[in-house]
């Protein structure tokens, strides 16, 4: 069901059993429930509702394009930090806080969760929730926006959202080094993140045939000082290449776009902790691409069939998220705080209306 | 249930003598007293568990204090309910220099968590301007600010994960080691819940490597809406400072009077910005933040010379708070928050609800994120003195939510603001929060009467006699 207006999904809630929303669907392994759920379609519900640069804030209807928000972001020399994923897909804003996925820039300033501000959601009974204010520091009220950071839905639809932006820097440049092992590009990777050094992004990229791995540092600032910043990185590495202009600035997005990930695989999002980093990557099928991203504390991890891994997170203890893959239950691993998520969604969904994407069967 | 708890604690641990319980009947909120029927200290975790489970069993309402250094009344005692002194569960678990964060227990101070933190370069960001003394938490509770906020964040931004028993005693782990997460942000929804859904046990914090370089400006203006215009110019070209502040005349006297910061003579507004990261980098941008305040009608500019001297700077900005006590016999501060564009308008406004109610407000206040911080000078011995305190201070908490803002930008609601809560929020906002704290405290026996209006507890606005004060809630002596 197509809605366009406010009235209209809260109609639409109100009237209908269960329902589902959706944006542009560019993570159908996250949108598409099973028969007999209402699929709510908020593309319509578009547009940005309130922009002043100054305040470094803007709102928007759940259904806004990220694209969209980013070109108007640019024009005034600003951006979401953290790097939103699938953008030229089309995901919407909403999809994106739902699905709490945040790419590469959010090692520097933090994820989705900390650029958050403001939400309002339609509740299982119709009604329209606010949360947050729409400032840039406010502690008044229980921290609604932050909870539906990969909500995935279940606490309601989300209908408008407010979010912190910062000043975009003048330019970025990338330093790039290829190390013989995962382990000696670990060992740069986490002497990057004991330095003094603003980076911005920070990933490891294993070669899929195991012959060695890259490091990829992101510098961003003044320009004037991005080549004597990039050569500090270089030496503190001790080797890399750096890289400038649009081949740079095109090899993340093709990050954020998901590019390398192989049509028909799955894609699973795993958080972790550098000092984990090389327990899991030992124990991934040897098929799997990889990419650690944000100093080691996340894994994305292609397969073609993304439920295997289920038993492998499990006995790390660790949780995963199917983000590209059928759909089902998209949660995996170890998720401790079920029995707190558990009273939430009874507090906030007592009829069940919205999906039920609890990892525990 | 004091026979219970004598089972459970030595003597010196449970105090119930009124002599004993003085010293916990205030926080840092001082106009209210309320006085605990006990307050006990517990050494370990298990001793918290074990007495949130008793007070579930006996239905004994509770609070949990660190320092008790809130603002808004947050730890303020329940009138025969059982006060946790969190004080001695102070360990520093685990520092992992390498993975960049530590473990704690809820009693750690603040600035200790830095501390510890210093031999590997590291420190902990948020930094309240009570950090000498206040807990994290406390700061957990209500999603203590700082300085630091806009680029940096909140005390939220800096949590992983939480080891929480709710107030029905059920243990609770939220988060984890990674600053990424998958689910609910559930970490997220429990910073900032003021005490209402139980007590965290562990906390989890990020630590930061310490900026190589640090540039602190000092600017001096001949009015407020100058240093205001000099930060909209700042925020304008594009930097983003680790921190700017401003202070006005009456708050500079009171630096001044308590810690000699040698700040500019006849300066009306002074701006402090400073710059923090990469040296290379700082360096460019400091280049481009001087022509900015250069080009602000700023009478005077002072740079630190070194840390001594930053420190210098920022020991009087963080004094500014306790140095109005020399002006004044007392005072409340506020904290409210209005978009950065309309920190001029808001001024104003305090100026002239200054003038009318014959009230001195001195300001001190976070210009880069809008947090405004009126201290609102009073002399408690005079009849009916801090009812008209309270009222400005209502009347300002109202503008900034005209404006757009918030009623607390870091001091939470607690006591002090509820009755201001269903005025930012709709009544279906302020029914979703209470539905989630039943959800995690279903006898509300969990820092009842903070944070929501009415209901819980009777409301905070009165004319005499506080209405808790009759009711026997509260009581002053």
């Amino acid at each position: 069901m197509r809605i366009t207006s406010l009235a209209e999904l809260q109609a639409a809630v109100r009237g209908a059993p269960r329902v589902v929303a959706r944006g542009a669907g560019t993570k159908p392994a996250l949108a598409t429930p099973p028969d007999g759920v209402l699929v709510l379609d908020l593309r319509g519900l578009s547009g940005v509702l309130e922009y002043e640069p100054g305040e470094f804030t803007f709102s928007a209807l759940a259904g806004t394009r990220v694209s969209e928000v980013e070109s108007l972001l640019a024009e005034n020399g600003q951006y979401l930090p953290f790097d939103p994923l699938l953008v030229e897909r089309g995901a919407t804003l909403g999809g994106t806080l739902a699905a709490g996925l945040s790419g590469p820039g959010r090692y520097r300033f933090g994820g989705l969760r900390d650029f958050i501000l403001a939400v309002r959601y339609i509740d299982g009974e119709g009604a329209l929730v606010r949360g947050g204010g729409k400032v840039v520091k406010n502690a008044a009220g229980f921290d609604l926006p932050k909870l539906m950071v990969g909500s995935l839905g279940q606490f309601g639809v989300l209908y408008e959202l407010t979010f912190k932006v910062f000043p975009r820097p003048d330019a970025h440049v990338t330093v790039r080094a290829v190390l013989p092992t995962l382990a000696e590009a670990l060992a740069g990777l986490l002497r990057v993140y004991a330095a003094p050094l603003d980076v911005d992004a920070l990933d490891l990229w294993p070669a899929p045939d195991g012959s060695g791995c890259e490091l990829w540092v992101r510098l961003g600032g003044p320009e004037t000082v991005l080549p004597a910043r990039a050569e500090r990185m270089t030496a503190l590495i001790g080797a890399g290449e750096t890289m400038s202009g649009p081949g740079e600035a095109e090899a993340w997005r093709a990050l954020c776009e998901l590019a390398w990930v192989p049509d028909g695989w799955g894609l699973v999002k795993t958080p972790l902790a550098p000092g984990r980093l090389l327990a899991l990557n030992r124990e991934l099928p040897p098929e799997a691409l990889r990419r650690y991203c944000a100093g080691g504390n996340l894994a994305w991890i292609a397969l073609p069939d993304p439920r295997a891994l289920d038993s492998t997170l499990t006995a790390l203890s660790l949780a995963g998220l199917i983000v590209l893959g059928a759909p089902g239950r998209p949660r995996m691993g170890v998720h401790p705080g079920v029995p707190f998520e558990q009273r939430i969604k009874a507090a906030l969904d007592p009829h069940r209306k919205f999906p039920d994407f609890n990892p525990v069967a | 249930m004091l026979p219970a708890l004598a089972r459970l604690y030595p003597p010196e641990r449970l105090l119930a003598q009124p002599g004993q319980l003085a010293a916990y009947e205030s926080d840092g909120l001082t106009a209210y007293r309320a006085r605990p029927a006990a307050v006990v200290i517990p050494a370990t975790q298990a001793e918290v568990i074990e007495t949130v489970r008793l007070c579930h069993q006996h239905r004994m309402p509770f609070v949990a204090r660190g320092s008790g250094t809130s603002l808004s009344g947050g730890s303020l005692p329940i009138h025969d309910g059982l006060l946790i002194a969190l004080n001695r569960l102070n360990r520093v678990v685990r520092l992992d220099p390498i993975q960049r964060l530590v473990v704690v227990e809820p009693g750690v101070i603040n600035l200790d968590v830095s501390k510890a933190a210093a031999p590997h370069g590291l420190y902990y960001a948020p930094d309240p301007s009570s950090q000498q003394v206040c807990t994290i938490g406390g700061n957990i509770a209500f999603n203590s600010g700082g300085a630091h906020c806009l680029k940096y964040g909140m005390t939220s931004n800096h949590v992983l994960a939480l080891k929480v028993v709710l107030a029905d005693g059920e243990i609770v782990e939220l988060g984890g080691e990674s600053a990424e997460s998958v689910g609910p942000d559930l970490v997220g929804l429990f910073v900032g819940s003021e005490g209402l859904f139980g007590v965290a046990l562990e906390i989890t914090l990020r630590l930061l490597a310490r900026p190589e370089k640090f540039e602190t400006v000092l600017a001096a203006y001949h009015s407020l809406a100058a240093a205001g215009e000099a930060v909209a110019q700042v925020v304008a070209s594009g930097l983003l400072p680790g921190a700017m502040e401003i202070m006005d005349r009456l708050a500079i006297q009171a630096a001044e009077a308590a810690v000699h910061a040698n700040y500019p003579a006849g300066t009306e507004a002074l701006l402090i910005v400073e710059l923090d990261g990469e040296a290379q980098q700082v360096a460019a941008e400091f280049h481009q933040l001087r022509g900015v305040i250069e080009a602000s009608g700023a009478f005077e500019v002072h740079v630190a010379r070194d840390a001594a001297d930053r420190a210098r700077i920022w020991k009087g900005r963080k004094s500014a708070f306790s140095a109005v006590g020399r002006l004044s016999p007392d005072f409340i501060v506020q904290d409210g928050v209005v978009p950065r564009s309309r920190l001029g308008a808001a001024l104003a406004e305090i100026e002239r609800l200054s003038a009318r109610y014959g009230i001195r407000v001195a300001n001190v206040f976070h210009a880069g994120d809008g947090n405004l911080h009126p201290l609102i000078l009073f002399d408690g011995r005079e009849p009916g003195a801090l009812e008209r305190a309270e009222q400005l201070a209502g009347e300002i908490l109202t503008l900034c939510i005209r404006l757009g803002g918030s009623i607390t930008g870091e001091h939470g609601v607690g006591m002090e603001k509820r009755d201001y809560l269903p005025r930012m929020f709709a009544e279906t906002d302020v029914d979703a929060m209470h539905r989630l704290r039943l959800a995690m405290d279903p006898l509300l026996i969990a820092n009842p009467g903070k944070m929501f209006p009415g209901g819980e507890a009777p409301a905070l606005r009165h004319v005499g006699l506080h209405p808790l004060e009759k009711a026997g809630v509260i009581e002053r002596e």
